[in-house]
């Protein structure tokens, strides 16, 4: 068997696991070790992968596994990796694992709970390490499925709105991705739906590339937060529950990103020179306009959600710079952003557990009651602005550094406006620290709350290292993502 | 000189250790732990330079420029790199003794200033990190390097200025330093990456190939500017200053004073050979800039009341100065042409000693009074000799009068500015009269003047412990010899050593102007009746009040965030998001909802309506066959 199918295929075995659990502990006990199993795959992965480039691989997939699955329409169930899907295991690994401790306190239908968990894992993992368009549509479609349940029982507030708006708006988009893929599928003369091998028959016609384009792009971009098909997002993540919250804004919303990259970009290259300039209009768009939106918000995770929706338009901002280093700095950032914006989440949602409110309005002086929460939100805050020596700053500076190699003034003007982003995210973040965390704690309710537990502690120093550990060593990370993407940028350009 | 590296990384292991493990520890410990690694840091800093010195010049005349450290941080594209490194040359190595030793004094200082705050051993944790991101900014191999310093300093200014956590003074001081510079770092990182395009390289010695063909590194010379304009509380972006006086004194002296608020001087200092080869018209450009912002504090110093205020106003004016004294140099003649650069150099050294002397010695007085108020005070020199000696020689410094340090390093900088222009001679002349009036209408007003005697018979102030006064005496003296140092045998624009000779009539004129201006503030603030005082603030209440409101720059500021900002971009930004784009969608779904609650009409399940359906049906699929045939 292939090592690679291991990743979806240990949450299914986690599931059956789950399903036969009697108690709480066991279903603990089930979720640790799986996550853990994942967790210890995902970083040996990275080595093996480090390991096998060191010794000379040149392909640019490895560990590549093709099977039939239905052959006429040459679907097959096709796994490889590149440095980006690595890059990509690797966050949803450490997002599980967290998200799992993070879920500690979960009390209602917990095995069912676990079980719509780990399906959304299944596809997250199958998602990221497939190569063939249909393959990777199932996976995708796995993923979002379970979201509708996890938030529509588990989440909190007006749930069932928004877990119909979500589930919808991403349908909608993968009606769009649906179309896409058959288009390029045809465009390329029907032979294959590898990925790869499409690439390099390369033989898609520009009309009708300009058709497809869009519609993949838009597909995958619903995910990716794209203005403007981007308001699921502050109703979702206010509604769900705290691991899912996680594990959205953490994995999924990257899936957009990713999908983007790999199936819009890399097979539809010269519509994507075309219509590159809408896209990028849009994307500046979302980092500006969700920067200020989260200025004014009120409930944390709302400023979380807008927040993110800047982040990630950057992301799909910089994949389509079409430069080595803008789309490296387009990965780490999703690496960056699925991190911190993981961390936050499972702090609001270890806030909000205590406090029962995310309104700022309510909240104040949390430092005095809750230190360790607090100093883990100042970090995630710090983080989030662009702090050298965690790991925004580096995937902000090399997005910012690659755009502005474009030298015409398009593109240097909308770099610009990027730029002054970093800005207008001090301002939100700090208006929030200075008032939730900082003051004197007004509510006497307040003052007898607990600080983190151990499981929580532990998920959030977890994401903090890692944090911490891409933010000081960005090399080996930023070397194992340049080398793939610079081979799909070539492609790209060519 | 490979140890250099623990310059940087004992205070990041310090740092790490006392915010891990801080809590932990009794709070003397934390400090010990803390001031000793600073003391190892600043034994090291002095080998470093004595070593760097004493290896002497190179064939060419220069002292050399060494690299002990140099790594690849993070790869941008082919030839683009951030480094990580160290790299020693005689601005850099200067800043490493003035960093290590005022932040030696504050660490020691703090020990009786801090007593028995809460959160004592984080305090120390944030000094560390404060001292290595200044050390890491000063050290920069390249501008990549200098800006991820920059921001580390930036944050931790904030982390130190938020100190109080529980004032919300502290907190919104905090978060106004942090974004007002981060505002003009937006310029110093645009600056950046036209700089890095153009010149292909971070390194600070750019081909002069490449240099030649980008027209725009004027350009991005002007935008690094910016940032440095931001951090060095240059006008229009000085408001976050006198505010980040909240933070604890003795992080005023270190931050606010003496090391990062001429992070912005540094910078230009830095890209100086730049700015004078290719940019000399933004070289001047800030000389203007320094030099309104230098008078602009200067005259709000004369009426602040808040003693903490008025000598934050004075370090906004003095890096005017240093400002002004860069941008005065021209590329004429590279020797005498490039004095203001080894002047301002210079009054950096002995500003930052002067000026932290000033602020240990104001925490002092705060520390005795338990105000910022120079109501609370006068005829403090009775209870408080020590501090009372050590004030008197640093505004004897700053007013610049001989033999005090200030008065070498100020008369360099008016002679560089009077060959540039007399214009700009004469004022700064005047600005540096202004200068010694207003710091000893301070002097008189916290030590002579009016007493408030009901308040010190309540409570009679004391002088302050050893752990206190230690630093202010090393200081004192310091400020006293520093003057005769050969400064322009270490440092210079070309390298080359310059022999400082004093000026005879600007030596003199500049005297003159400090002694009369001296000599005014005894007569109108020395003595316990004030009438021409009081009379002046009188006749001229307008201006006094305009002054004592810094002239309202703030409340422009306040306007454009929160009536601009807030009120017209982002709540409509914010209202836009809700109502119309997700207005839109829920729009579409109440459409399908409607749609759909049409059609179920058909479905009702009464055979009479299915009848009708059916027939009409059928009818019209009959009109419509006929018609179309």
């Amino acid at each position: 068997m292939n090592i690679l199918s291991l990743f979806p295929a240990v949450p299914l075995v986690m599931m059956l696991g789950l399903w036969l659990s009697k108690s709480r502990r066991q279903i603990h006990a089930v979720m640790v070790v799986g996550s853990s199993v994942l967790l210890a795959l995902a970083v040996w992965l990275v080595f093996h992968y480090l390991g096998l480039r060191e010794a000379g691989e040149t392909a640019q997939m490895l560990l590549t596994k093709s099977v039939m699955w239905y052959a006429p329409l040459h679907i097959h169930y096709a796994v490889g990796v590149d440095g980006i899907s690595v890059a990509m295991l690797l966050l949803s690994a450490i997002i599980v694992f967290t998200g799992t401790f993070a879920s500690w306190q979960m009390q209602k239908d917990v095995k069912a709970y676990f079980l719509w968990f780990c399906l959304l894992s299944v596809g997250v993992f199958g998602f990221f390490i497939s190569v063939d368009l249909f393959t990777m549509f199932m996976f995708y479609e796995v993923a979002l499925i379970p979201m509708y349940l996890l938030i529509g029982v588990w989440g909190s507030g007006r749930k069932e709105y928004s877990a119909m708006k979500l589930t919808l708006m991403l349908m909608g988009g993968s009606a769009l991705l649906l179309i896409g893929i058959l288009g390029i599928y045809f465009g390329a003369g029907a032979t294959t739906m590898n990925v790869q091998e499409i690439a390099a028959l390369h033989n898609i016609p520009v009309q009708l590339q300009r058709i497809w384009f869009p519609l993949v792009f838009v597909g995958f971009g619903v995910l990716g937060a794209l203005f403007p098909f981007h308001t699921w997002s502050p109703d979702g993540h206010a509604s769900a529950p705290t691991a899912v919250s996680m594990l959205h804004a953490g994995v999924l919303m990257k899936l957009g990103g990713y999908g983007c990259f790999r199936v819009a970009m890399y097979l539809l290259p010269e519509a994507a020179h075309e219509l590159s300039w809408i896209f990028i209009i849009l994307t500046t768009i979302s980092v500006v306009y969700g920067a200020f939106s989260a200025c004014v918000q009120t409930d944390l995770k709302y400023i979380n959600a807008y927040s993110s929706v800047s982040h990630c338009g950057l992301v799909l901002f910089a994949i389509l710079m079409m430069n080595t280093t803008a789309s490296t700095g387009a990965i780490l950032q999703m690496l960056s952003h699925g991190l911190m914006t993981a961390l936050f989440f499972a702090l609001i949602g270890m806030i909000y557990g205590r406090t029962h409110t995310r309104d700022v309005r309510q909240l104040s002086g949390l430092m005095k009651v809750m230190p360790f929460l607090a100093v883990g939100y100042v970090i995630a805050g710090l983080a989030n602005l662009g702090l050298p020596g965690l790991s925004g700053f580096v995937a902000e500076m090399t997005i910012f550094n690659g755009a502005f190699m474009n030298d015409d003034t398009f593109h240097r003007v909308v770099t610009v406006i990027a730029c002054t982003s970093i800005v207008i995210t001090a301002v939100y973040i700090l208006r929030v620290v200075g008032k939730i965390l900082y003051g004197t704690c007004e509510n006497p309710e307040h003052l007898k709350l607990s600080d983190a537990t151990w499981d929580e502690r532990f998920a959030v120093i977890c994401l903090i290292v890692a944090i911490a550990g891409m933010g000081l060593a960005p090399l080996w990370v930023s070397d194992m993502i340049r080398g793939s993407v610079s081979e799909l940028i070539a492609h790209i350009l060519s | 000189m490979e140890y250099t590296i623990l310059i940087l990384l004992l205070p990041f292991v310090s740092f790490l250790f006392l915010g891990l493990a801080g809590m932990k520890l009794r709070p003397v410990v934390a400090g010990a732990i803390g001031t000793a690694v600073l003391a190892v840091v600043a034994v090291l800093s002095y080998t470093t330079a004595w070593e760097y010195f004493s290896a002497g010049r190179d064939a060419a005349g220069l002292y050399p420029t060494l690299m002990p450290w140099n790594t690849v941080w993070l790869p941008i594209s082919g030839d683009l790199h951030i480094d990580l490194g160290i790299l020693l040359d005689p601005i850099s190595v200067m800043m490493l003794v003035v960093i290590s030793t005022v932040s030696l004094m504050v660490h020691i200082y703090s020990f009786g200033y801090m007593k028995g705050e809460r959160g004592f051993q984080r305090y120390y944790a944030f000094l560390s990190l404060f001292t290595m991101s200044m050390m890491g900014l000063v050290v920069a191999t390249n501008i990549f390097q200098m800006y991820l310093f920059w921001e580390l300093v930036g944050v931790s200014s904030y982390l130190l200025i938020g100190f109080y956590y529980t004032k919300p003074e502290a907190i919104a001081a905090s978060k106004k330093a942090f974004i007002v510079t981060r505002f003009a770092d937006l310029g110093f990182l645009i600056g950046i990456l036209v700089h890095g395009y153009y010149a292909g390289t971070f390194t600070f010695t750019p081909a002069a190939t490449t240099l030649a063909a980008g027209v725009m590194i004027p350009l991005a010379l002007g935008l690094m500017f910016i940032g440095g304009a931001g951090k060095s509380a240059m006008f229009p972006l000085h408001i976050w200053l006198p505010d980040a006086m909240e933070g604890p004194t003795p992080v005023s002296a270190l931050i606010h004073a003496a090391t990062m608020v001429v992070a912005g001087v540094y910078l230009v200092a830095r890209m100086f050979p730049l700015f004078i080869g290719y940019a000399p018209e933004v070289l001047h450009w800030t000389a203007y800039i320094g030099a309104f912002t230098a008078l602009y504090a200067a005259v709000v110093a004369c009426v602040q009341s808040d003693i903490k205020r008025v000598l934050a106003f004075s370090t906004i004016s003095q890096i005017g100065f240093m400002i002004v004294a860069l941008g005065v140099c021209t590329s004429n003649d590279p020797h005498t042409g490039g004095l203001g650069y080894m002047a301002s150099m210079f009054h950096l050294f002995t500003h930052a000693m002067f000026k932290a002397l000033l602020f240990l010695g104001a925490g002092a007085i705060i520390h005795a009074v338990h105000s910022n108020e120079m109501s609370t005070m006068g005829g403090l020199r009775k209870y408080m000799p020590l501090t009372h000696i050590t004030f008197l020689v640093a505004c004897l410094a700053i007013a610049g009068i001989w033999p005090f340090s200030g008065f070498f390093s100020k008369d360099e900088i008016l002679t560089a500015c009077f060959s540039f222009s007399p214009v700009m001679g004469w004022v700064m002349t005047a600005i540096a009269g202004l200068t010694a009036f207003y710091m000893f209408r301070l002097y008189y007003g916290i030590f002579w003047g009016r007493e408030n005697r009901e308040l010190h018979a309540e409570h009679t102030p004391h002088e302050a412990p050893f752990t206190m006064t230690l630093p202010l005496l090393i200081l004192a003296a310091v400020t006293c010899v520093a003057g005769f140092i050969p400064f322009g045998q270490f440092v210079s624009a070309d390298g080359l050593p310059y022999t400082i000779h004093i000026d005879g009539s600007v030596a003199t004129l500049s005297l003159c102007v400090a002694v009369v201006a001296i000599a005014l503030a005894t007569w109108m603030y020395a003595r316990e009746k004030q009438p021409v005082a009081d009379r002046l603030a009188e006749r001229f209440s307008g201006l006094h009040r305009a002054a004592y409101h810094r002239f309202y720059i703030d409340e422009v500021y306040q306007f454009i965030t929160h009536r601009v900002i807030f009120a017209c971009i982002s709540t409509p930004i914010a209202w836009f998001d809700r109502h119309v784009v997700d207005g839109f969608l829920n729009l579409l779904a109440t459409a399908t909802n409607g749609a759909s609650c049409l059609i179920r009409q058909m479905q009702s399940g009464s055979v009479q309506r299915y009848c009708i359906w059916f027939l009409g049906g059928a009818l019209g699929l009959t009109i419509l066959i006929l018609f179309i045939c």
